[in-house]
């Protein structure tokens, strides 16, 4: 009961940060739908994730506030209001059609395959010496997903480092 | 420097910030550091660790912080951090596989207890930390020199 109230906020929250004018307001509407997922995780007992989402939720808020609060972006939804409504009416359409064909083979919400987990949750404790089974499974038996990871945030820090560098160096007369 | 009233945020924020910022930075290592027994790892542990330094430049201004750790540091503190986690890897290989969890496995519920995994956070933990940080501070450097070349 409380997840759909949750869900019910989240849906509302992000509707009102791409509908609000304002862009401090719809960075604020944004973080509002980051820590309601926050309480989701911790009502589906994810503690790990709920951590993490937290965590990365602040930081997130902190960066578009430092970076967002000083520039004025102007909205430009004037004109071809008539494609704009058509494009957006068919992609719903779309994603609608595929989600339904997609959410119908998953299995009920709460009966997951255990068809791989039994043997991590029978032998993660003997096997890796962790009691934090998600750790066990992150950083034992799924290590190369990990550092697939890791290599991604490692590329997205070079990346902004070369796209934010300081404006190059002043040519010698 | 600290004291100085022309950089950063009121004195209030700078007291509370003094007061907090090691406690931030502590609570980021033991989330790292016991990634293995209790919720956490070193994806959250390393982000509270950046989070720490975010605050200390939010409330003394850029300089401060910067001066703590600078963006060259931070830049090689993240690749020794990527790479550490790839020399736990490649231990693996003692054993025969890659990622194989060769170390003694330990004691379970104590903090030396789960072989290879306590070293991966902390490669992990201070890959993040150091890289969520530099993009603050590229971020915040960007703007200034922007503003700088505006005026």
């Amino acid at each position: 009961m409380e997840l759909y109230i949750l869900l019910i906020f989240m849906i509302v929250a992000a509707v009102a940060a791409i509908e609000v004018k304002d862009l401090l307001s719809s960075v604020i509407a944004v973080g509002a739908v980051g820590f309601a997922l926050c309480l989701a995780f911790l009502i589906l007992k994810a503690p790990d994730l709920a951590i993490t989402q937290l965590v990365v939720e602040i930081l997130c808020l902190i960066i578009l506030i430092r970076a967002t609060i000083k520039r004025d972006l102007p909205l430009a939804i004037e004109g071809r209001w008539v494609f704009n409504t058509i494009s957006t009416l068919v992609f719903m359409a779309v994603f609608l059609l595929f989600a339904y064909f997609t959410l119908k083979e998953l299995p009920p919400f709460g009966e997951p395959i255990m068809a791989v987990v039994k043997k991590y949750l029978a032998e993660g404790v003997a096997r890796t010496g962790a009691v934090n089974i998600v750790t066990a499974v992150i950083l034992d038996f799924r290590a190369y997903d990990t550092l697939g990871e890791a290599t991604i945030l490692f590329t997205s820090v070079i990346g902004i480092m070369a796209v934010l560098r300081r404006p190059g160096r002043k040519q010698i007369k | 420097m600290i004291k100085d009233p022309r950089t950063g945020m009121t004195l209030i924020v700078k007291t509370i910030t003094r007061l907090t910022v090691g406690l931030i930075l502590l609570f980021g290592i033991y989330i790292i550091l016991h990634g293995h027994i209790s919720p956490g790892g070193g994806f959250a542990g390393g982000v509270i660790v950046a989070l720490s330094f975010v605050h200390m430049m939010l409330a003394f201004g850029k300089d401060i912080a910067a001066s703590k750790i600078s963006t060259n540091l931070a830049s090689n503190l993240e690749s020794i951090g990527a790479l550490m986690f790839l020399a736990v890897a490649l231990l693996g290989f003692l054993g025969g596989t890659f990622f194989l969890n060769v170390l003694a496995k330990g004691t379970p519920f104590t903090l030396f207890s789960s072989g290879t995994i306590i070293f991966s956070n902390i490669s992990i933990g201070i890959k993040v930390g150091v890289g969520l940080f530099a993009i603050f501070l590229a971020l915040v450097i960007l703007e200034k020199s922007k503003q700088e070349d505006n005026s």
